[in-house]
């Protein structure tokens, strides 16, 4: 095989492909596009029961998401679930007396945090604790009380 | 019942003389590679004869096995009212396995054997031993190059495929099948993860692309220097490259997305 002009072309024309196609990856299929900065500050709920909650569900607030749990841990004393939440600095102006309430999306789809706005002069910073909070809706739980409830009825 | 253990014996001592003799190749090739860098055109070459002519199987192949996947995974999907998750099924399953994966069976099949039947060629025709004779090292001459042209194309082919099916999946799913379009991108970008799922992609396709050389290699370079030899050696290269792939996508996909 001669060694020649158009097959250096051709390797550079493969070369140049297989990166935009790396590239192309990572910008249109991954979440890399989406990442905005990465300034952001934490706030921490605590919760009864933080059901099927995982690391980086995300957190939104009328159904815009503005950051996402960043851990999950239990209280050693008061045996609840400790979520923190990284929330964008963009939204810095969210009232300190929101509640978090942990919502399935769909019947049986990713659980996420919603936070309903309050009504306080006061904006949360970094580190704020939301005192309002409803746990995970647990489906069997549900199902064993209405269970129960027709049970009794009869 | 002695013959058994006998044979048993010679086939336990004869692969393990090989893999090392192959262990001892690679360092060799290793070593060589210090010397290819500075002769670039000696690349070139082998990436055009391992990589650009690679090109067009990897590419069609990308295409139809994303278009199949758009095709089944909407028939599945919209069973249960889920056709906006398309997105996130086709690209999942094309950058996590079905890329890296089959463009390695394909790459095997497509320059692996190629490589073997020439260097397996080459040492049936004598051309190693007279380039020994002029002092010329035939591994740093011959086989440095074609490896480290086939270690870098496998990403840069294994990438192609994923992107390429994407769009086969998206050319079928939102084309013809009628999903929503901004839910089929928005989807799969909330769901890939880039280091999770891309990084590890690319990972698995750098590993394959260097077992696979390597065994093409090591095989052309330790075939019986006959035409019957050479055809074995092609064989060999096929059937253990689809094997080291499998199975060592399992133990990566184990240790990279199981919880093991």
């Amino acid at each position: 095989m001669q060694h020649s002009k158009t097959q250096d072309t051709l390797v550079g024309l493969f070369v140049a492909s297989g990166i935009a196609a790396l590239f192309y990856m990572a910008l249109q299929i991954s979440n890399l596009g989406t990442y905005t900065s990465n300034d952001s500050y934490t706030v921490i709920a605590r919760f009864q029961n933080s059901g099927g909650l995982k690391v980086k569900s995300p957190v939104s607030v009328a159904g815009v998401r503005i950051g996402r749990v960043s851990s999950i841990s239990l209280d050693r004393e008061s045996h609840e679930s400790v979520v923190e939440m990284r929330i964008e600095s963009k939204y810095n102006n969210i009232p300190d007396d929101s509640g978090a309430s942990i919502y399935t999306a769909g019947l049986l789809g990713e659980q996420y945090i919603s936070i309903d706005p309050g009504s306080s002069e006061e904006f949360l910073k970094d580190k704020s604790k939301l005192d309002i909070t409803s746990s995970a809706i647990v489906l069997e739980e549900m199902i064993g009380k209405f269970m129960l409830n027709k049970a009794e009825g009869k | 019942m002695l013959e058994l253990l006998e044979n048993l014996g010679k086939t336990t001592r004869s692969s393990f003389a090989k893999l090392g003799r192959g262990t001892f190749f690679l360092t060799h090739i290793l070593t060589g590679i210090s010397e290819v860098l500075p002769r670039p055109s000696l690349l070139m070459k082998q990436m055009y004869s391992v990589g650009v002519l690679s090109f067009l199987i990897i590419t069609i192949s990308g295409l139809f096995v994303g278009m199949v996947l758009g095709l089944q995974g909407f028939n599945i999907l919209s069973d249960f009212g889920a056709e906006e998750s398309l997105g996130v099924m086709v690209a999942a399953s094309l950058v996590r396995e079905l890329g890296p994966v089959v463009s390695a069976l394909l790459f095997a099949g497509r320059a692996g054997s190629a490589l073997t039947a020439e260097i397996g060629l080459m040492k049936a025709t004598e051309q190693l031993s007279g380039m020994e004779m002029m002092a010329v090292d035939p591994i740093k001459r011959i086989i440095s190059p074609r490896f480290l042209a086939g270690f870098l194309s496998m990403p840069l082919l294994a990438a192609l495929f994923s992107a390429i099916g994407v769009m086969g999946g998206y050319m079928v799913g939102v084309g013809m099948l009628g999903v929503d379009d901004g839910a089929f991108w928005a989807q799969m970008q909330a769901n890939i993860d880039f280091r999770e799922d891309i990084i590890n992609g690319v990972i698995k396709s750098v590993v394959f692309g260097f077992v696979v050389s390597w065994i093409a290699l090591f095989e052309g370079y330790d075939a019986i220097p006959t035409s019957e030899g050479v055809s074995r050696a092609t064989t060999r290269t096929v059937v253990n490259s689809a094997f080291s792939i499998l199975g060592l996508d399992f133990i990566l996909t184990a240790l990279m997305f199981g919880d093991i």
